[in-house]
C-alpha cells in the first residue's frame, strides 16, 4: 500500500536494499559505526525504534503518510529490557577505547576488612538522551558514482571512511559535508544508519535525498547513554587518607554491539590510594547501542565516586575539600606516571574562595534562609587531556586574505574562533581578515569532535600552519629582484604584523605580506601544519582537573530545589579564548544540572519501547532551572600537551562531570537526604 | 499525518455549518491539535480555522461577573490587570502553564479542551481506551509515573493535564456552548467528565458544538486565591502535582473556600470534603493539614504515583497558606 501512496517514489527495506557491508567497528583507524550491525541486515528486529523500512517521497508529508501505510508483521519474542531482569547473564567486557575495564592494585579486600572507616553504598544513574536542539540529518547527492553526503557529524573523516566501507566504495569517491553542528554531545560521533539510507535511497531514486532524524528517532537512532548501577566501597584511615577504593559498575549494553559507559576507569587515579579494584560488568538488552554521551564514564562515575566521598567526609567528620586536599594524587598511581601539569589544589582554592566555602556550617540542615534549607556541596571534576593526530593549512591570498581550513568539525564550542585567532596571532594581522573553512573531508585530515581533543589536537597544527605560510613568504620575498629583499637569505627577512621586511630594519621599510605575493604574480602562499602526540604520552599522564561547587535552596514543604549557585574552577591549561571557554563552562554546568535533577528516559519494560521521546515528556533544563553559574580557570599551560607551546586541553567534557554529585551532596547537607539515585525529583524528597 | 482539508471562518453561523455538515474539528491556537495529528493521535478530515471569529474580548459585566471569549490567549488572559486583581489564581495558573510562546497562540476554549499527556495515550502504537474504546490500557501496568490518583476508572488513569482548568473549576466559572439550535451554559464543574468506562468522553461538548465563552463570577475571595504547581523542573513543564485554592474569611475563621487540584486527576479536580474541612475552621496550618488529607481521601495510587497523594497534599498546604498570607 505505501508503494501506491501518492508522490512515493521508494520503499526500501531488508528484501529490497543493495548489499550493505558490515565497516570495521575500530574507532582508533576511523571507521566506527554507530552500531555494528548494519541496517536492513536481516529482518531480525533487536530493539524498538530500530529501522525496518525507508520511505522516498516528493515532499515530507507524503513520505510521513507513506510510512503509516507501512504493514510490518512480527514473530514476537520476549524481550530483555530491564538491568535486573539479565543480571545473571552479564558478562565482563575487556576494554573500552584501549583502556582495561577490570583491574585491581593493590588488596582492596583486606583494606577494606581493615579500614578505620569504611563506606559502601549503591549509586543508580538513568538512561540519558543527548537532545541536541539540531536533530541529526543527512543529504546524500550522487554524481556518477560519486557521493556527497551533507551531514551533521562530528567526525567528517570517520563519517567518510565508515560510509565507504559500508557502501562497498572507494573513500576517494566520497565527500563529507558538514560545515555547522547544532549540538552533538556525542550522538553525532559515529556513523548511524540514516546517513546510509540516505546515500541508499538517493541512489534509488537517482535524485538529492535528504533524510531528517524527527525527535522521537534521535532516542532511538544515535545513540543514548546506558543506565548505570555502581557499588563502591571506600576504607579510610582516621585522618582521612583513603586505603581502598571498590567501584563495581553494571551498565547494559546492545543485542548488535557492545558500548560500554565506563565508570570506574576514573577511580583508579583520581585519589591517592594503593588498593584500587574497578569491574565493569554488561548485560545485553534489547535497546539500541549506547554511544558516548558527553563525559561518557566520567559524568555517571563521579556522580557515585563524589557521591562516596561526601559521605565519607561525613563519616569522617572532615570537610569535603579538605579530604580531597588529604587524598590528593600527586602522580597517578595507576599509569605510575607524572601528571603533565596538575592545579587541582588550585580549583579547590579558587572554587571555595569564590563560593564562600569557608563559612560553610557542616551539619546538614544547618543553613537555613527562612523557611528554606540552604546547602551547599562541592565535587571534583575531571577529564582526560586527549590529543590526535591533525592538519590544518594556512592560506595567504594576494588580496591579503587569509584562509585556514581543516577537516575538524565546529559543534558550537567555538573551533572556528580559536582557529582563526591562532593564526591572526602568529601572523601578526587583524583576525577580520581570516576566513576558517572546516567540516569537509576534502580538507586536510583532523580527529573527531569529541573527547574534548580539538583544542589540543587543531590548535597547534593551524599554528604551525601558519608559521609554515609566513617561512614560505619569507622565501619568496627572498626570490624577488629589485626589492628590499635582493641579496638577502630568507633566514635573514622577517614576516610579522602584517609586513615583510629585512632582519634588523624598521617594518616600514618592507613590504605588506599579499604585496609580495602580487609582485612575485603568486596567487597564494599555502602553509601546512601537521602534529602529533609524541614519546610525551609514554612519559606523562595528561589529564584535566576541577572543582565544582553548587548552592542549592531547598523548600522542604513542597519538595523543591533550586539551584541557586554554581561556581566551577577548572585546570584544563592554557585557555586560548576566555570567553568560548566560559561557555564551554556555562552549557556543561547547564547540562549537568539536567543530570541532577531532571533527566532520564523511560523504556516501557514490556516491550522496550521509548515512552519519553519528545522534549515534553523528556526533560532539560530551562532557563528558569540555572541561576547564578560562575566559571573560574587556573589557565596555566600544560607545558607537556603539545610541542608548540601552547599548552592548552580541551574542556568540552570536564565541565559537566562534577555537577551531578555536587547538587546530590549540596541537597544532602540541605535536608539530610541522601539521594543515590538520579535523577533528584520531587517525588524523592517528600 | 493524513491528508485534511483546511477552511477559515469568519462567523459563529458558518462555524457551526460547517460543523453541522461534515466531521469538521475547530482549530484555534492549534497547540495540542497539531501535536495530536503529526502523532496520528488525532486525525480529522477536515479542519475549521476558528480565528476570525469575533471571540477575543474580555468583558466586564453588569451584574459583576467577567465574560472570556473562547478565543483570548491564554497570555492575554493571564496578563488582563481585572483578572490579576480579582482572579489572582487565574492569572498564576496560566502563567504555570506552557511557554510563553505557547500561550500565546492557546486559547481559553481550547485549553478547556487539552488532552492527557499520557505516554501511550500519545503513541498509537499502544492501546488506549481513549483514543479507541474497547482497546485497552497500557498505563494501568505499565508506566504510570504521570498517572492520575483521583477520578480514575478501570479503563482509563490519565490525567488532565490543564492548569488554567484547574482555576476556573476553584472559581466556579461557567462554560458557553453554541450549537446551532441554540446556547447552553454548563458550570465547569460539569464540563469534563470522569472517564467511568467512556474514557473517550472527555467533556459535554457534542459533536458540532462551539465553546463561545467562559464567565467568571464574581465571586466572595477577591485577590485571596493562590495557584501552586509542582513539577520536575522550574518551568515549561506539566504538573505532577498542583492546587488551586481561595480562601474568604471572617476575621481569622474561614467562611468558604474552594480547593481544586491539577496534575492528579482524570479532570480539573474539585475537592468539596477540603473545602468542608476548611469551612468554619481557623485559617491555621492544622486546618489547612486537614484540609489537604480530605482531599486526597479518595486517592487511589497505582505502581509508580503514590508519591503524588503526598505531594498533591503538599500543593494544597502551599496554596492554602498562600492564599492567606496574601
Amino acid at each position: 500500500m505505501a508503494e501506491k501512496a501518492p508522490g512515493v517514489l521508494a520503499v526500501i527495506h531488508h528484501g529490497n536494499a543493495p548489499t550493505l557491508y558490515r565497516p570495521d567497528n575500530d574507532f582508533m583507524s576511523a571507521s566506527k559505526p554507530g552500531e555494528a550491525r548494519v541496517v536492513f541486515e536481516d529482518d531480525r528486529v533487536h530493539y524498538s525504534g530500530q529501522y525496518v523500512a525507508i520511505i522516498v517521497a516528493e515532499t515530507l508529508e507524503q513520505a510521513r503518510y507513506a510510512a503509516e501505510l507501512v504493514q510490518v508483521s512480527y514473530a514476537v519474542e520476549d524481550p530483555t529490557i530491564e538491568t535486573d531482569a539479565a543480571l545473571d547473564s552479564a558478562y565482563l567486557p575487556d576494554e573500552f577505547f584501549g583502556e582495561k575495564l577490570t583491574t585491581t592494585r593493590g588488596d582492596p579486600d583486606v583494606a577494606l576488612s581493615r579500614a578505620a572507616v569504611t563506606h559502601a553504598a549503591t549509586y543508580t544513574t538513568p538512561i540519558e538522551h543527548h537532545n541536541p536542539i539540531e536533530p541529526s540529518a543527512s543529504v546524500a547527492v550522487w554524481n556518477g558514482d560519486e557521493l556527497t553526503l551533507y551531514e551533521t557529524t562530528q567526525w567528517v573523516a570517520g563519517a567518510r571512511k565508515t560510509v565507504a566501507q559500508t557502501l562497498g566504495m572507494p573513500e576517494e569517491k566520497i565527500h563529507i559535508v558538514s560545515p555547522f553542528i547544532g549540538g552533538g554531545f556525542g550522538c553525532k560521533g559515529f556513523v548511524w544508519p540514516h546517513s546510509i539510507l540516505s546515500a541508499v535511497a538517493a541512489k534509488r531514486v537517482n535524485r538529492p535525498v535528504k533524510l531528517n532524524l524527527t525527535r522521537k528517532h534521535m532516542f532511538s537512532a544515535c545513540g543514548h547513554r546506558s543506565e548505570t548501577k555502581q557499588y563502591v566501597q571506600l576504607g579510610a584511615e582516621r585522618n582521612g587518607r583513603l586505603v581502598a577504593i571498590d567501584h563495581d559498575t553494571v551498565v547494559q549494553t546492545s543485542m548488535v554491539d557492545e558500548f560500554v559507559e565506563a565508570c570506574g576507569n576514573t577511580s583508579r587515579f583520581l585519589y591517592s590510594c594503593p588498593n584500587v579494584r574497578v569491574r565493569h560488568r554488561a548485560v545485553r538488552v534489547n535497546v539500541a547501542t549506547p554511544t558516548p554521551m558527553r563525559a561518557p564514564g566520567e559524568n555517571p562515575g563521579l556522580f557515585a565516586l563524589e557521591s562516596a566521598l561526601d559521605e565519607l567526609a561525613y563519616l569522617l567528620n572532615m570537610d569535603p575539600v579538605e579530604l580531597r586536599i588529604v587524598n590528593h594524587a600527586d602522580v597517578n598511581e595507576q599509569a605510575r606516571r607524572p601528571w603533565s601539569s596538575k592545579y587541582l589544589k588550585e580549583c579547590y582554592r579558587m572554587g571555595a574562595e569564590r563560593f564562600g566555602w569557608a563559612k560553610r556550617a557542616p551539619q546538614p540542615g544547618s543553613m537555613r534562609d527562612g523557611n528554606v534549607l540552604v546547602g551547599w556541596g562541592m565535587a571534583t571534576a575531571t577529564y582526560p587531556g586527549i590529543r590526535s593526530p591533525g592538519a590544518a593549512k594556512v592560506r595567504l591570498l594576494q588580496d591579503g586574505h587569509v584562509d585556514v581550513v581543516s577537516a575538524t568539525q565546529d559543534m558550537g564550542g567555538g573551533t572556528y574562533t580559536t582557529m582563526a585567532q591562532i593564526a591572526a596571532d602568529v601572523m601578526g594581522i587583524a583576525i577580520e581578515r581570516i576566513r576558517t573553512v572546516l567540516g569537509d573531508s576534502l580538507l586536510p585530515p583532523a580527529p573527531v569532535s569529541g573527547g574534548s581533543m580539538t583544542t589540543a589536537s587543531i590548535l597547534p597544527a593551524t599554528r604551525k600552519a601558519a608559521q609554515d605560510a609566513l617561512s614560505k613568504l619569507r622565501h619568496l620575498a627572498a626570490t624577488m629582484p629589485a626589492s628590499p629583499f635582493t641579496n638577502r637569505r630568507p633566514d635573514d627577512i622577517v614576516a610579522e604584523g602584517g609586513r615583510v621586511f629585512p632582519k634588523g630594519a624598521h617594518p616600514s621599510s618592507g613590504l605588506p605580506y599579499e604585496d609580495v605575493l602580487k609582485r612575485t604574480n603568486q596567487t597564494e602562499i599555502e602553509g601546512e601544519g601537521y602534529t602529533e602526540p609524541g614519546p610525551e604520552r609514554d612519559k606523562y599522564a595528561f589529564q584535566s582537573f576541577g572543582a565544582q561547587f553548587v548552592e542549592v535552596r531547598v523548600d522542604p514543604e513542597i519538595a523543591k530545589v533550586q539551584i541557586s549557585r554554581v561556581v566551577s574552577a577548572f585546570d584544563v591549561g592554557k585557555i586560548v579564548n576566555a570567553k568560548t571557554a566560559r561557555s564551554q563552562g556555562y552549557s556543561g554546568v547547564v547540562m549537568g544540572v539536567g543530570v541532577a535533577l531532571m533527566e532520564h528516559t523511560v523504556y516501557d519494560s514490556r516491550d522496550g519501547s521509548i515512552i519519553t521521546s519528545n522534549l515534553a515528556d523528556y526533560a532539560i533544563p530551562v532557563n528558569a532551572d540555572t541561576r547564578s553559574i560562575d566559571i573560574l580557570f587556573v589557565d596555566k599551560p600544560d607545558p607537556f600537551i603539545d610541542s608548540d607551546g601552547l599548552g592548552a586541553r580541551g574542556l568540552g567534557e570536564i565541565t559537566v562531570t562534577g555537577v551531578a554529585p555536587a547538587v546530590a551532596n549540596a541537597v544532602y547537607h540541605a535536608t539530610g537526604r541522601r539521594i543515590r539515585d538520579l535523577p533528584i525529583t520531587p517525588d524523592k524528597l517528600l | 499525518m493524513h491528508p485534511f482539508s483546511y477552511e477559515k471562518v469568519t462567523n459563529e453561523h458558518e462555524a457551526l455549518e460547517r460543523a453541522r455538515l461534515g466531521k469538521a474539528t475547530f482549530v484555534a491556537g492549534g497547540t495540542t491539535l497539531v501535536d495530536l495529528m503529526k502523532l496520528n493521535v488525532e486525525v480529522p478530515t477536515a479542519l475549521v480555522d476558528i480565528n476570525g471569529l469575533p471571540l477575543n474580548q474580555i468583558e466586564d459585566r453588569s451584574d459583576g461577573s467577567i465574560r472570556i471569549g473562547a478565543l483570548v490567549r491564554n497570555g492575554d488572559l493571564a496578563h488582563d490587570s481585572r483578572i490579576q486583581s480579582r482572579y489572582r489564581v487565574l492569572s498564576q495558573a496560566i502563567l504555570a502553564g506552557a511557554s510563553a510562546q505557547l500561550r500565546n497562540m492557546a486559547t481559553t476554549g481550547g485549553n478547556l479542551m487539552q488532552r492527557t499527556r499520557c505516554y501511550y495515550f500519545r503513541d498509537p502504537v499502544y492501546p488506549c481506551n481513549k483514543r479507541q474504546p474497547g482497546a485497552g490500557c497500557a498505563a494501568m501496568d505499565g508506566y504510570n509515573r504521570i498517572h492520575a490518583i483521583l477520578g480514575a476508572s478501570d479503563t482509563c488513569i490519565a490525567t488532565h493535564p490543564s492548569d488554567m482548568a484547574v482555576a476556573l473549576v476553584a472559581l466556579d466559572a461557567s462554560v458557553h456552548i453554541r450549537a446551532a439550535n441554540g446556547e447552553r451554559v454548563v458550570p465547569i464543574m460539569e464540563f469534563h467528565l470522569l472517564p467511568g468506562d467512556t474514557p473517550d468522553r472527555e467533556t459535554v461538548i457534542r459533536p458540532g458544538e462551539l465553546i463561545t465563552y467562559v464567565t467568571l463570577p464574581s465571586g466572595p475571595f477577591g485577590p485571596r486565591s493562590a495557584y501552586v504547581k509542582l513539577r520536575d523542573r522550574a518551568s515549561y513543564e506539566f504538573a505532577l502535582a498542583s492546587a488551586a485554592v481561595a480562601l474568604q474569611l471572617e476575621g481569622t475563621t474561614v467562611r468558604s473556600a474552594r480547593v481544586a487540584l491539577g496534575g492528579v486527576a482524570t479532570k480539573p479536580w474539585r475537592a468539596l470534603e477540603a473545602e468542608q474541612v476548611l469551612t468554619g475552621a481557623a485559617a491555621n496550618k492544622a486546618t489547612f493539614l486537614n484540609a489537604a488529607d480530605a482531599a486526597l481521601t479518595g486517592a487511589v495510587p497505582r505502581r509508580h504515583n503514590a508519591y503524588k497523594i503526598e505531594l498533591a497534599k503538599r500543593a494544597v498546604v502551599r496554596a492554602l497558606a498562600d492564599a492567606l498570607t496574601h
